[in-house]
């Protein structure tokens, strides 16, 4: 339990539900990251969309500028990387959602949709983890 | 133009939050994950939180007729629960447990200089780009039939 840090998971987690309650609010649209990134993978040019994506980057360059070290290394090895990121960026997208369009907004939405899709991969996530933890010698590939 | 300067700060907060939270820190993630080890409730807080504020939020926004500066608020009215929703979930889930990024909390430490998350976002957008190519064959297959 020594890395447990409730403070600032409260705070981030305002921040968070903030973001998601400001973008209804004003645009009227759902915050899913999965999905804001798609569309502009498909050439949207949506002021919303641009902007939110723009918005959410900034912090993560003044961050880097700021503090001056890379923040959020995993620490695996690249072809571990490669083949995550492909299993996330085609799951997210086949499910219409990731931890912030299903997880955060849809469970605030009260989606039934959202709540089985939240429940299958947090359980997906936590049976990979203890495949690679527990199970499989070493660790990671 | 004030849309998009709300837009811009939602995504501020968003990504603020993400790494105030740890969320950006794959270590952190999976630390969440990882029941039957030393287990780290930080991302359950996370969590709870956010869907908190999310959830009374959207209850006072949806008081409004319609958005600030949009003139409705758009939201996913598909309601089935089907094989695509829960295999998608389940891949998603996969990768997610096997690196500890998940799409957000990629793009923003990738955009800090990470390059471990610019890797896997590169190929996240490629797993995108492939669901898409499914996607299209399977409605050609469905017009066809």
């Amino acid at each position: 339990m020594d890395a447990f840090t409730p403070i600032s998971a409260a705070v981030g987690g305002l921040l968070i539900g903030a973001g998601a309650v400001l973008l209804l609010l004003g645009n009227g649209r759902i915050m899913g990251v999965s999905g804001i990134l798609e569309a502009l993978l498909k050439g949207d040019r949506t002021l919303w969309r641009v902007g939110f994506m723009v918005g959410m980057l900034i912090p993560g360059v003044v961050a880097a500028l700021v503090v001056g070290v890379p923040l959020g290394q995993s620490g695996m090895s690249v072809p571990l990387l490669i083949g995550a990121g492909l299993l996330v960026g085609f799951g997210s997208r086949m499910g219409s959602g990731c931890t912030s369009g299903h997880g955060i907004c849809g469970l605030a939405r009260f989606s039934k949709r959202s709540l089985v899709a939240t429940l299958v991969f947090f359980s997906a996530t936590a049976a990979t983890v203890f495949v690679m933890r527990h199970m499989l010698v070493g660790g990671n590939l | 133009m004030r849309g998009m300067i709300c837009s811009v700060a939602a995504g501020v907060l968003f990504g603020s939050g993400l790494i105030v939270a740890g969320m950006t820190s794959p270590a952190k993630v999976l630390g969440f994950f990882d029941f039957a080890g030393a287990w780290d409730p930080s991302l359950a807080v996370v969590m709870a939180v956010g869907l908190f504020t999310a959830t009374v939020g959207y209850r006072l926004a949806q008081r409004r007729v319609a958005p600030c500066w949009a003139s409705s608020y758009v939201l996913p009215e598909r309601t089935e629960i089907d094989r695509r929703l829960m295999i998608g979930s389940a891949i998603f889930g996969l990768g997610w447990g096997l690196v500890g990024y998940c799409p957000g909390p990629a793009l923003v430490a990738g955009a800090a200089g990470a390059l471990d998350a610019g890797i896997f976002a590169s190929a996240m957008i490629g797993g995108m780009l492939v669901w898409r190519m499914v996607e299209r064959t399977l409605e050609i297959r469905a017009v066809q039939a």
